[in-house]
């Protein structure tokens, strides 16, 4: 696993962590913005269209249920008048005691209502589970295909742990917004609009003096944002130092130890850790006050409305039951409105993570197919560089002029120093990028000419990190050709020698690959690689360092392996190992992206150019010693 | 879970005021509606409006008083927070320091450095839920019923039904969910290592064209992921209509039996008004617990992992009585040693006995999976050998304390480390005190002195984290330096070399040979021109000594090495 693609998942995980808060922290931690806020929710709205029916039912029945228990503590209230009066008038001698009838009436459209909306709040909760899920899953599909589309430069400029994010982290907070969110949002909205209407049809004057209290608790809760952002950046801060120093000091953990580094890391650690719980106090201290605060405000409303409606009541201007339902409404007023304020912080960093998934889902991707592609009937496997230039990017050219002509079942070691060009040649012959001029052509098609996959299929190759993926052994050799059956497997498997150690490992050809343990060893997984290159029997063969973690001695093995597959195919060999090369057809010697020997073994050491100084360059030592 | 507790024990005091000033809050939380009930029946009912706004002021006040309280308890569980997530994140470094290589296999490093972030967040996170409302839940449901029963009997069972209903509903919808939490999990670790596999292995998939296939892998990862998350989505979208439900029934229930108790006279409006905002009180309460609870499995799940680090105790350290030396000659002798990798079925070294002379130089070869690298990390002790000897000086080192025994090595890993910092400050990495000239020295055998002075900054060049801002050859190279300035007595290379070209490789190594003198020198290679020089050439072959001596005689008695020494040079250039 690369160190880079384990990062920005932790960074990340501080905020995805902080989202668990729900209402209490949620959004109050730093809160990164989308560059384009406006362009990126329009979007995400057109992205989710199809859904747009499902969504419409759904805030229909967020709003219904919403509305359906609002109506309740009024009726609610009009009993406790009821009972209220009753009272009064038994008092006074004037009438019934207590009117069961209406109350029972009244009881049963409360439980009549009340079930109608818990039936909608949950349907509304099933149907949008089920969308979020729906629309999840489409991005995420979306992402792992546009992967295999997008052209190798992509990939050179980003992290592996910047795409794995963006799958995982930035598709989880597009889930949870429209997953709560979104009806949480509309559930906010329709409640602060229907508690007002029911509030005004009680008593305006009540209604007003409640909304004063408003201004106040918005700016109590801006003071309490503004102050805790600074405690949310530096524990932000720290956290990154603090997983920055983990990760170092436990990849590199065998240098610590054999450098005596361990006390330094541990007091290195202890006072970026202090660093952290000073910030990290702070910030939860400061967000949790939050709902105290807001509990305040709402007591403070709620003391209001008994004062004024008790004097209101005092002066017969309203009933005790309103009173009551003013007091029951007051109380489901405040916390719509923190949602509200929290759903606005939401669509921020929602907005941030869905601008990263489209901006991936929009790059551009590998040039179109040729429209008439060339379909060979038979590969022979003539390959011919014609004045190929090429660079990773537009201002530094790598590859300068390439031109060499290779005839069918030659083969090919291509020589030179590390960073000659050798590696770039190859991924412009399987087209992982394009050349900038000239033209690669095998058996007189343009490769540009050919489709990729049918291009690709001509070739097997050997690369230099053994790519393995989460599967039995069986499983992993039988990729170079998925139709192959056990024993083709085994029997390509014998040929590169891989199936004396097969058999050594617990489980043998069904032991899992793991990514992590490395239960086997980087010159067994080459091995492996060997026998699925062997399996898929391809025209032309591509060895790029392929056997330099593999030793010299299983190298032999290999060798001979691969000396029987390469007869009559054409094959390109990268090797820093002279002797693989020495008996090759065609020596290619690299230098800054040109060619600037050909030729054969002998013919190139008589020569005496770059080729003889590399090759005996291995002598220097043996001489001086000796 | 229970495994950290202890770290709560510091703040047991603190804690036990939070619950008190919790009982406070709840007290004051739930007299309001007394308040309240007292102002209908003796304000309202008597027309009385001074007894009103005085009530009102009272109310006021004790809503004030819960507010310091509740600010008061949220103080104290966010220091209680993070001051116990950072004892258990020191605690969790210090030992993972002092992890041998088996522990490190055991848990993979990436686990570890997961263990020692992430999931320290899911604690501090879990810590302030608790303390603030899983502790508060209960005190102000028994607040509740204390009251409603002091006030009136007749109805409390009504707020004991409401509770108890409430509690089954949680019982029943968390014990459905909390398996499919932990699976949750572990579906997001497979579908990322999808992901991280087809990114790494893009260019072999594009090769082999299993562009379908992947997506196919990717699909199922992902489906089954999405399914389960459904599942336990719809199953939390259950509680909040329900207990709303619950709580309007309840509501219901109060008017009903209420207007019967008033009509009775047992009762009063306004002991009936108070009774309804109890009960919605107490479910707030507990709506709110239940939604910590949705943490509870993942935090349970990261206390677990943390308590299995703390758990393990390193498998190499120091004996009881450790020997401290304070120099050696670094004679290294192998008598016998044999090692076997914890949990695995055969040894991976077997029989293994040689000396190293100092001032000699010996080299191994042999194939992958021979055991080269194995062999080299029992001498640091990253491993210690299962059986047999190895002695530094005569002296076995399981008998030497780890310090010393490390400090008179200088190794250099087959994959360069370096650390943030300089360029300077990795150098002196082994060595505090060096001064620049040993610096400056150690760079120049390395072969790393154009490294240094290609940047303005010199030794002050800056080293990003995990050494990225330096090329694979330039880290072995620094790597190397690192090890030279602390001129010890035994040097480990272990494949250190093979990241280099030929040329550098020849330089360094004669620059090398100057500077080792009389310091023993191990060194694994790939290249049969780098061993061929060494006065001791040991040949390994799955685990087994299968030749020892010089080039010359191992190439007429060793047929191991002559196939290797073959395959690489051509026999006139072996003469």
């Amino acid at each position: 696993m690369s160190e880079e693609s384990k990062r920005p998942s932790q960074h990340r995980g501080g905020m995805a962590g902080g989202r668990m808060g729900g209402h209490m922290g949620g959004g109050m931690g730093a809160v990164e913005k989308a560059k384009d806020f406006k362009g990126t929710i329009k979007r995400l709205l057109n992205y989710i269209s199809d859904f747009k029916l499902s969504i419409v039912i759904v805030m229909c029945f967020a709003a219904a249920s919403s509305v359906f228990s609002i109506i309740g503590p009024k009726i609610l209230g009009k009993a406790t008048t009821k009972l209220f009066e009753g009272l009064m008038a038994y008092a006074l001698g004037t009438g019934l005691l207590t009117d069961f009838d209406y109350i029972a009436k009244c009881i049963v459209l409360l439980v009549f209502l009340y079930i109608i909306s818990a039936v909608f709040s949950y349907a509304q909760g099933y149907i949008m589970s089920g969308v979020s899920m729906k629309i999840t899953f489409r991005l995420r599909r979306d992402i792992s295909e546009k992967m295999n589309r997008l052209p190798f430069q992509y990939f050179d400029s980003r992290t592996h742990g910047e795409v794995l994010s963006r799958v995982t982290n930035d598709v989880d907070t597009i889930s949870q917004t429209l997953n709560q969110s979104l009806t949480q949002l509309i559930t906010s909205v329709s409640t602060v609009i229907g508690v007002l209407i029911m509030m005004l049809t009680i008593s305006i004057r009540m209604t007003i003096v409640t909304f004063l209290i408003l201004p106040l608790s918005f700016s109590l809760l801006m003071f309490i944002i503004k102050k805790s952002q600074k405690h949310f950046k530096d524990q932000q801060k720290f956290l990154g130092q603090i997983n920055g120093h983990i990760e170092e000091n436990y990849s590199g953990h065998n240098v610590v130890q054999v450098f005596n580094g361990e006390q330094d890391a541990v007091d290195e650690f202890t006072k970026i850790n202090d660093d952290l719980y000073r910030s990290a106090w702070k910030s939860q201290f400061l967000s949790g006050l939050m709902m105290p605060v807001m509990t305040f405000v709402g007591n403070i409303g709620y003391v209001a409305v008994c004062i004024l409606g008790g004097y209101l009541a005092v002066h017969r201007a309203i009933t005790i039951g309103d009173i009551q339902a003013f007091i029951q409404y007051v109380r489901s007023f405040m916390q719509p409105i923190a949602q509200i304020a929290n759903v606005a912080n939401t669509l921020q960093s929602t907005a941030a993570a869905a601008e990263r998934v489209f901006e991936f889902l929009n790059a551009d991707e590998e040039i179109p197919e040729a429209e008439n592609p060339a379909m060979p009937e038979k590969v022979n496997g003539e390959v011919s560089f014609r004045d190929v230039v090429f660079g990773y990017s537009a201002d530094k050219t790598i590859i300068h002029d390439f031109s060499s002509e290779i005839k069918a079942g030659q083969r090919i070691a291509i020589v030179g120093h590390t960073g000659a060009g050798k590696t770039t040649i190859i991924k412009l012959l399987m087209r992982f990028y394009d050349v900038t001029s000239g033209s690669i052509v095998i058996d007189g098609h343009d490769i540009r000419d050919y489709r990729r996959k049918d291009l690709r299929s001509m070739f097997g190759m050997v690369l230099q990190d053994a790519w393995l993926y989460h599967d039995t052994i069986m499983e992993n050799i039988r990729y170079g050709s998925f139709g192959a059956t056990d024993e083709e497997v085994i029997e390509a498997s014998k040929a590169a020698h891989c199936d004396e150690f097969i058999h050594a490992l617990p489980g043998g050809y069904n032991m899992v690959i793991n990514e992590d343990a490395g239960n086997i060893s980087q010159g067994q997984k080459q091995l492996l690689t060997i026998a699925r290159t062997i399996l898929s029997d391809p025209k032309i063969l591509i060895l790029d360092e392929a056997t330099s973690s593999v030793d010299t001695r299983t190298e032999i093995l290999i060798q001979k392996a691969m000396e029987g597959l390469m007869r009559d195919r054409t094959s390109f060999v990268i090797a820093h190992r002279l002797s693989t090369i020495r008996d090759a057809d065609l020596i290619l010697m690299m230098k800054d992206g040109n060619i600037v020997e050909q030729g054969k073994h002998e013919e190139l050491l008589k020569k005496g150019g770059y080729y003889a100084e590399l090759y005996l360059s291995q002598f220097e030592n043996k001489t001086e010693t000796a | 879970m229970t495994r950290l507790i202890k770290y709560a024990e510091p703040y047991v005091y603190i804690l036990l005021l939070a619950i008190i000033l919790l009982f406070f809050q709840a007290t004051c939380d739930l007299s309001l509606p007394d308040y309240m009930s007292d102002m209908v029946n003796n304000g309202i009912a008597s027309g009385d409006s001074s007894y009103i706004i005085k009530t009102g002021f009272l109310m006021l006040g004790v809503s004030v008083l819960s507010t310091v309280f509740s600010v008061s308890v949220g103080f104290i569980a966010a220091r209680v927070a993070a001051g116990m997530s950072r004892t258990i994140r020191h605690d969790l470094f210090c030992k993972v320091e002092t992890f041998s290589n088996a522990e490190f296999d055991k848990f993979s490093t990436s686990s570890l450095i997961t263990r020692t972030t992430n999931d320290i967040t899911q604690i501090q996170m879990l810590v302030v839920m608790l303390i603030r409302i899983v502790f508060y839940a209960p005190i102000l449901g028994v607040g509740g019923i204390m009251h409603a029963l002091a006030n009136s009997k007749s109805m409390t069972w009504i707020i004991f039904v409401a509770v108890v209903t409430l509690l089954i509903i949680i019982f029943v919808l968390f014990s459905l969910a909390l398996p499919r939490f932990k699976s949750i999990q572990n579906l997001i670790d497979r579908m990322n290592t999808v992901v991280r596999e087809n990114l790494e292995g893009m260019p072999v998939i594009r090769a082999f064209n299993t562009q379908k296939f992947e997506e196919n892998r990717f699909d199922k990862a992902n489906r089954d992921l999405t399914d389960t998350t459904l599942y336990v989505n719809r199953l939390m979208a259950v509680m909040m209509p329900s207990m709303m439900l619950i709580m309007n029934l309840v509501t219901v229930l109060i008017i009903w039996v209420g207007s019967n108790q008033v009509s009775a006279f047992k009762m009063d409006v306004g002991e009936m008004m108070a009774y309804m905002q109890y009960v919605m009180q107490i479910i707030m309460a507990f709506l709110m617990m239940s939604v910590t609870f949705i943490m509870v499995p993942r935090a349970s799940v990261s206390a677990g992992r943390i308590a299995d680090v703390l758990r393990s105790e390193p498998s190499v350290k120091d004996a009881p009585d450790a020997a401290n030396i304070e120099s050696c000659s670094g004679l290294i002798e192998f008598h016998d040693v044999s090692f076997r990798y914890p949990g695995a079925s055969e040894d991976v070294l077997h029989n293994i006995s040689f000396t190293a002379l100092p001032g000699q130089t010996t080299a191994f070869i042999g194939a992958t999976g021979s055991g080269k690298s194995t062999l080299m990390n029992l001498i640091p002790r990253f491993y210690d050998a299962t059986g047999g000897h190895i002695l530094l000086d005569g002296v076995n080192i399981k008998s030497v304390s780890l310090h010393d025994l490390r400090k008179n090595i200088g190794y250099v890993p087959q994959k360069a480390v370096l650390f943030s910092g300089t360029i300077g400050s990795n150098l002196s990495y082994g060595d505090k005190d060096a001064e620049e000239a040993a610096l400056m020295s150690a760079a120049d055998i390395a072969q790393a002195t154009e490294i240094i002075n290609e940047k303005p900054e010199k030794f002050g060049a800056p080293i990003a984290q995990g050494g990225t801002n330096v090329s694979g050859g330039q880290k072995q190279r620094l790597s190397i330096a690192r090890a030279l300035v602390k001129k010890p007595q035994i040097f480990i290379f272990d494949d250190s070399f093979s990241a280099l070209d030929f040329k550098t490789d020849a330089t360094l190594r004669a620059a090398l040979k100057k500077e080792t003198g009389n310091s023993t020198v191990l060194i694994v290679a790939q290249r049969i021109s780098t061993v061929m020089s060494a006065d001791q050439i040991i040949v390994l072959d799955h685990g087994r000594i299968v030749g020892k001596g010089m080039h010359a005689d191992l190439m007429k008695s060793c047929g191991v090495y002559r196939e290797i020494a073959l395959s690489q040079l051509s026999l006139e250039e072996l003469a």
